[in-house]
């Protein structure tokens, strides 16, 4: 048993010598994977904590550590339209349609991201609601625009409806190398997987990374209302028309005054 | 108290919700129309989407109506063979609305269309109401006689053929206008998403000259048929009709349309549709000035898969 733990220490040790200059280590998770949508469901807060190991001390950078966190929401298409004014009246008169961007975008930092890194890392990286790539359909191709009037106003609009989110301050040290940061998720937020990616830099540079994900489901009553209405659409359809009348009916029977 | 509507995607507040659902059940059980123009913008206001605004809408108005129905045929205030005769002209309506419905959206100009359906569906039968009852209420102030028929109000389509005599109503028309009336209504509901309560309610009066008392009524039991198969149609094509929200909509909506039927006898025919006139009018305005104000927000986005 002695010799198995010893050639353990050994064997990482020499791991530990073979690693390159960066030695920190990123662990990362999540409060919760499963968040359940109940009929009291009004938007959740996860907390997502982790923190920096070294296997010595010697190779911790202390205090100089910063996250770049990124929840990348279910990717689904949308149409960014522009109104102007035709004989009068407003009108949609021009529409770009943009291919499989994600519903939800939240860039959690623990400073600005460009006192983290460089402009230059953050294009290569896609760090940032600005660099994330957001195709759009163009004729028959999907390319990026840069410069795109109709780009800029898709952003705008998913952050008035809290869907694209950048926090510089939001990821927080509790020590040198324990942080913690919060996602939070209004309660309009899609169904489905989420995936979290957290990068760790110091000085400007990449030194660690490591990705978690979560998911929203709906459960219970919601999933079988929806189960219901997508498997079942007829008898669900008959259903709600029973029910309709049937209320009208229990209200006339209810409220009789003759 | 917030509640998670499981198709709609959104919590929203159970008494909100409840309030909206009582007051235009009111305003429905008094006029007699499903209040589907008003409670749509309504939801669609609070965040629900506009397509499972629509398809919930009809459900809520199907319950409404149907309450209101039994109200009036307790009073025997309904005219079945006239509800019938409308419904015969009202299937092929929706037929050919529908396939108008489909070759709009192909084209893009759905949104468009609808918008200035409203306005000017809304203005017109609003001013037309309102100028009608005002003249009304005028007469019986200086003590003529209001509702008499007057000499020169038989129109050419009542010398047609196949007349019907619609005894509850006590007229006696031939059956190609009310059918006709029916196919319109039916053809505009599709189009517009509405029951078109507010629009079969004026026809009766002023075309058919059904007396105010019975055309309520019989709008009703038209209203509840469509509305209720218009939801089947609605969950079996698109899957967007929320049963939770249909449900505390329509639960508010049974409620108000009991105490707004028993307000509707109270009132004079002629206030009545005055007040129906103005209400009809303000929605179109608000329409046409959505239309013709320049928008805080050039830009909007829509989800593709979510609305159709």
């Amino acid at each position: 048993m002695k010799i198995v733990l010893a050639a353990a220490f050994v064997f990482a040790g020499a791991l530990g010598g073979a690693a390159p200059a960066a030695a920190e280590r990123l662990v990362a998770s999540l409060s919760n994977h499963h968040v359940m949508i109940t009929s009291n469901y009004t938007g959740v807060e996860l907390v997502l904590f982790g923190s920096v190991e070294g296997d010595t001390t010697a190779d911790m950078r202390r205090g100089s550590y910063d996250i770049v966190a990124t929840v990348t929401g279910p990717r689904q298409s949308l149409r960014t339209r522009r109104k102007s004014r035709v004989l009068g009246i407003w009108v949609n008169t021009a529409s770009r349609t943009f291919v499989d961007p994600p519903s939800y975008l939240a860039v959690l930092t623990s400073r600005p991201l460009d006192a983290i890194t460089s402009a230059e890392n953050q294009r290569r990286m896609q760090l940032g609601i600005a660099d994330t790539p957001l195709p759009e359909l163009i004729h028959n191709d999907i390319g990026e625009v840069s410069n795109d009037p109709f780009r800029a106003a898709l952003v705008r609009l998913m952050r008035e409806r809290g869907l694209y989110n950048e926090e510089p301050n939001a990821v927080t040290f509790l020590t040198p190398t324990l942080f913690r940061a919060a996602i939070s998720l209004p309660a309009d937020v899609p169904i489905g997987s989420y995936e979290v990616d957290v990068k760790l830099f110091s000085d400007g540079t990449l030194i660690a990374q490591t990705d978690s994900a979560f998911e929203i489901v709906k459960v219970g009553f919601e999933q079988f209302v929806v189960n219901a209405a997508r498997d079942h659409g007829v008898l669900y359809g008959l259903a709600t028309a029973m029910m309709a009348l049937l209320t009208g009916w229990i209200a006339s029977v209810a409220f009789r005054r003759d | 108290m917030q509640i998670y509507l499981p198709i709609a995607d959104i919590p929203v507040n159970v008494f909100l919700v409840l309030a909206m659902g009582l007051a235009v059940g009111f305003i429905s059980g008094m006029f007699g129309i499903g209040g589907g123009f008003l409670m749509t913008p309504l939801l669609i206001f609070i965040g629900v989407q506009p397509a499972v605004a629509v398809a919930s809408v009809t459900t809520h108005v199907a319950a409404s109506s149907f309450s209101g129905a039994i109200a009036y045929w307790r009073r025997n205030a309904l005219d079945s063979t006239l509800a019938l005769t409308l419904l015969g002209g009202g299937i092929f309506g929706s037929a050919g609305g529908v396939a108008l419905f489909t070759w709009l959206r192909a084209l893009d100009q759905l949104d468009l269309v609808i918008g200035l359906s409203y306005v000017t569906l809304l203005s017109v039968v609003g001013i037309l109401m309102i100028a009608e009852s005002v003249r009304a209420i005028i007469r019986s102030r200086q003590g003529k006689p209001a509702e008499l028929r007057r000499p020169g109000s038989h129109v050419w389509f009542h010398g047609l053929p196949l007349k019907l005599r619609f005894k509850r109503s006590k007229v006696y028309v031939s059956a190609i206008p009310v059918l006709a009336i029916g196919f319109i209504i039916g053809f505009i509901g599709a189009i517009m998403g509405i029951g078109g309560g507010f629009l079969l309610v004026p026809m009766l009066i002023y075309l058919v000259r059904v007396p105010t008392a019975t055309v309520i009524g019989t709008s009703m039991v038209l209203t509840f048929i469509t509305m209720a198969s218009a939801t089947v149609l609605h969950a079996a094509t698109n899957h967007l009709v929320d049963a939770v929200l249909a449900l505390i909509l329509m639960v508010g909506g049974v409620i108000g349309a009991q105490f707004g039927a028993h307000a509707g006898q109270r009132i004079r025919g002629e206030w009545l549709r005055l007040f129906l006139g103005l209400l009809v009018l303000s929605v179109g305005l608000r329409f046409a000035f959505e239309l013709i104000v320049r928008p805080d927000d050039l830009y909007s986005i829509r989800f593709i898969g979510g609305e159709p």
